[in-house]
């Protein structure tokens, strides 16, 4: 695999430039979700189906907004900063929307089967999966939701530097302008805040923490508001950069992330935003490069494919380490 | 009390919507209403009843109801309840339905037997009744046979019951997976898919292409056999079809069954996108050989059939395909075949559970460490628990290769796992006889139920006007359009089954204690493997 990737280097090196900053910016939109996969899992060995379709309901949300509350409209492309103010504007709402959204599908779902077999609250989070989909059909209906093209759209974005014939524009930049103090914040809340520590040490024992006085219930909820949140933030970015969202969005792409924070190391916070860049360079090499590859057709046949044969040989990811013992 | 008020709660709600308008073109409404107001006061009816018969003058009345014999006990009160809802429905002015009668005539007969006659009675009363269903449907006024199923607005049609059928196979199968061995497979269709591919492989022109040509007692007509390719009769292409799914089901299980449940529930997963994907792609220019022929599908399948020789010495039907009589036709031949090869299903099922093996899959779900520690070899007996769910799925999907005389790749996608997957929950994990009500259940609601439903909805209780219809929202021109929202209704099924009765509809008596304690971290991998 590195000879194929070496010898479309070589080809075709404008290419494999643009692509691989594309996969970069593809791959910080699967970390926001992965991690939010991975906290979950950290906390409650709970593999979180719907966490995908929180993230396409942040999507919407933010859809929403920009659509009916700023005006924009699928004819014309807005003006810059109309646009800052939508992102904005939306990424505050879809973050506290998607947080309170996840801290109640907790509440009602997962926290009645806390102490059941634990294929209960799996094929409950399947389930929970499908009514969230279904939720943003009797909201939005079947069609997908279009935002215009637009400064941080896919290919659009106006040009800031060049490094020989690899351009860097825009759409690209902004992606990690987002994701970056976002992660930073959460490095933030997991290393140096008493909620963060008391997320560690739920995550690394439960009864212990119970008994130097952390409130369990409290924790996980507060740990699903951050992941929600988290989702949230992709769904705005994905909205504003891919530019459509349907309801059946959230159900693949949820998967990808799950895959990369499998292949970081489930629980495991640096780890799923390796595998989440990994994934999203995987993605995009396959799609993008002409040399012998695949093609688009087999995406997810290879991101499955990947997912397999990590769970079969390393199960423990990249990073090792099931508990998250750092940031 | 607990009772009293969600029952007063509904039966205002109903009223307070008819007396607003909504109703008036159902008088069934009022009747449900009604039933359903009895039925939660029941506790109240019946008090006030013994009450009012000692104000009557008839003493002690309980105590003397007491002391009837055990079968007037049992006989009296249905009709009693039977004799109130008549009374309301002629009240309400719903004429009973003669169909209906002598279906209820039927089944209080058989609650009247004893247990040990009924065992056997109920399920044989069942299947006479399905089997002689096609004289029934197929008439052209069946409504003068089966009364008009209230809200559902009518019975399902020949293929909805023969993709009731095929999911019922399916949900036993998964069932051997799920319920018995406990592991959590969601990637059942890819098992469907390659059966069905099986038979397309074996029993169309597909490999023509390449020269190959081989025929053992098919039934295609003789243009389709010049052409080339693998015809084999179609109860050679069963069998090949489980065996075949069945030695992918090992494959994919030997690597992978080492992990712990939801890791293996997340593979599965893999395979179940994996498998659709790889049909839809496996073409030419996808594969460099056609192999599962792409998006078109390969198309056509031979049609079942028992051959002329059987046919001249028997009389069994040559090709199905050839058959129109008015009843007995291909539906109808398809449909009873289908039924065979359930009741085969069903006795498998049976078998395997009352088995040795089916016990030790029984001991690895409710405790692996124990039952390695009696000596299960634990990776062996899993690999079964998956070939066997495997084998039976891949039969499901020849079927269905067969019924449709085509394969397409589009019948095939994950939301299929999860259907069959909640059908098993809701007919209960471990129960054969559950399953199948659940998958009957859930099949007919996602062919003809929510559409009917829909319809019933918008003709009845919204009275909307379908030209300002939006058709792909749930909800626009105060009309409902809830066959968009099919899974949405599963997923909520499994969400409510999950946190109000894990153990299903029907439950397996074994499993009644499974939900109510909980269990100890289990390792990644199985060290004893």
């Amino acid at each position: 695999m590195v000879v194929w990737l070496v010898v479309n280097l070589v080809k075709t090196p404008s290419d494999f430039g643009r692509i691989l900053l594309i996969g970069i910016s593809q791959g910080a939109l699967y970390a926001l979700v992965a991690l939010g996969y991975t906290l979950v899992y950290g906390i409650l060995e709970l593999i979180n189906f719907a966490h995908g379709d929180v993230f396409m309901l942040g999507g919407m949300i933010s859809a929403t907004i920009a659509l009916q509350g700023f005006g924009l409209s699928t004819q014309e492309t807005p003006a810059l900063g109309i646009l800052v103010a939508a992102m904005l504007v939306s990424l505050v709402c879809a973050m506290a929307g998607c947080g309170l959204l996840n801290m109640a599908i907790e509440r009602i779902a997962y926290k009645p089967l806390r102490n059941a077999p634990r294929l209960a609250p799996l094929i409950t989070a399947i389930g929970m999966s499908f009514i969230l989909e279904n939720i943003a059909i009797v909201w939005k209906g079947t069609r997908p939701v279009n935002l215009p093209p637009n400064e941080f759209s896919a290919g659009n974005g106006g040009q800031i530097f060049r490094i020989g014939d690899v351009v860097y524009t825009w759409d690209r930049l902004f992606v990690l302008l987002v994701t970056v103090p976002v992660l930073l914040g959460l490095v933030w809340l997991v290393q140096f805040t008493r909620r963060g520590k008391a997320m560690r040490a739920t995550a690394q024992d439960k009864d212990a923490a119970a008994m130097m006085g952390i409130d369990v219930d409290r924790t996980i909820s507060f740990t699903f508001l951050v992941a929600g949140a988290l989702a949230g933030a992709g769904g705005v970015l994905f909205a504003f950069y891919a530019t459509t969202i349907s309801f059946y969005t959230g159900f693949q792409l949820g998967l990808f992330a799950f895959t990369a924070a499998v292949l970081g190391g489930i629980g495991n916070l640096p780890g799923a935003v390796l595998g989440a860049l990994l994934i999203g360079l995987i993605q995009n090499f396959n799609e993008g490069l002409a040399w012998h590859s695949p093609g688009p057709k087999w995406t997810e046949s290879i991101v499955f494919a990947i997912l397999i044969t990590i769970l079969v040989f390393r199960p423990q990811g990249l990073l090792g380490e099931r508990t998250p013992e750092g940031g | 009390m607990r009772r009293v008020v969600p029952a007063l709660l509904v039966a205002g709600l109903l009223l307070g919507l008819a007396w607003a308008g909504i109703f008036h073109r159902s008088p069934e409404l009022y009747l449900m209403a009604a039933v359903v107001l009895v039925v939660f006061l029941s506790g109240i009816v019946r008090a006030s009843f013994w009450t009012g018969l000692e104000r009557a003058g008839v003493r002690d009345p309980q105590r003397r109801w007491l002391g009837q014999r055990p079968l007037v006990q049992r006989a009296v009160p249905p009709l009693v309840i039977a004799g109130l809802v008549i009374l309301l429905a002629w009240a309400a002015g719903v004429a009973p339905d003669s169909a209906l009668l002598v279906l209820l005539a039927i089944t209080y007969v058989l609650y009247l037997l004893p247990r040990r006659v009924r065992r056997f009675a109920v399920p044989l009363t069942v299947f006479a009744l399905v089997v002689a269903y096609p004289f029934f449907i197929q008439q052209t006024d069946y409504q003068r046979f089966l009364f008009n199923v209230p809200v559902f607005n009518a019975f399902p049609s020949m293929d909805t019951m023969l993709s009731m059928i095929i999911f019922a196979m399916m949900a036993i199968g998964l069932n051997m997976v799920v319920g018995y061995a406990g592991l959590l497979d969601l990637g059942y269709v890819a098992f469907y898919a390659i059966g069905a591919y099986t038979a397309a492989w074996l029993a169309s022109p597909h490999f023509a292409a390449y020269g190959i040509s081989f025929d053992v007692g098919s039934v295609a007509e003789k243009p389709i056999l010049q052409v080339g390719g693998i015809h084999l009769t179609i109860w050679l292409v069963l069998i090949a079809a489980g065996i075949l799914t069945a030695l992918v089901g090992v494959i994919i299980g030997l690597p992978t069954l080492r992990l712990r449940g939801d890791y293996l529930a997340i593979v599965t997963l893999g395979f179940g996108e994996i498998l659709p994907q790889v049909a839809r792609n496996g073409d030419r220019d996808g594969l460099g050989f056609d192999l599962t022929g792409g998006p078109p599908g390969i198309n056509p399948v031979d049609p079942p059939g028992f051959g002329h020789w059987l046919n001249a010495h028997v009389g069994l039907p040559a090709s199905y395909l050839r058959e129109q009589g008015t009843y007995v036709n291909f539906v109808t031949l398809m449909f009873w075949t289908a039924l065979a090869l359930l009741l085969l299903t069903i006795f498998c099922s049976i078998r395997l559970r009352d088995s040795r093996l089916g016990r030790a899959w029984i001991a690895i779900r409710e405790d692996e460490t124990a039952a390695a520690a009696m000596g299960i070899p634990l990776m062996r007996t899993k690999t079964w628990a998956y070939a066997s769910g495997a084998f039976f799925g891949g039969i499901a999907g020849a079927w269905f290769a067969t019924i449709k005389t085509g394969v397409f790749p589009d019948d095939f996608f994950f939301n299929i796992s999860i259907l069959v997957l909640s059908m098993v929950i809701l007919g209960g994990m471990g129960n054969v006889w559950g399953v199948i009500a659940g998958a009957a259940f859930l099949e007919y609601l996602n062919l003809e139920g929510i559409s009917n439903f829909n319809g019933w909805m918008n003709d009845h209780v919204l009275v909307c006007d379908p030209n300002k219809q939006n058709p792909s929202s749930v909800i626009s021109g105060g009309c409902l359009n809830a066959p968009l929202v099919t899974f949405g209704i599963y997923g909520a099924i499994i969400v409510l089954v999950m946190l109000l009765r894990p153990q299903g509809l029907f439950p397996e008596r074994r499993r009644k204690l499974e939900f109510e304690t909980g269990v100890h971290d289990t390792p990644i991998q199985d060290e004893t493997a």
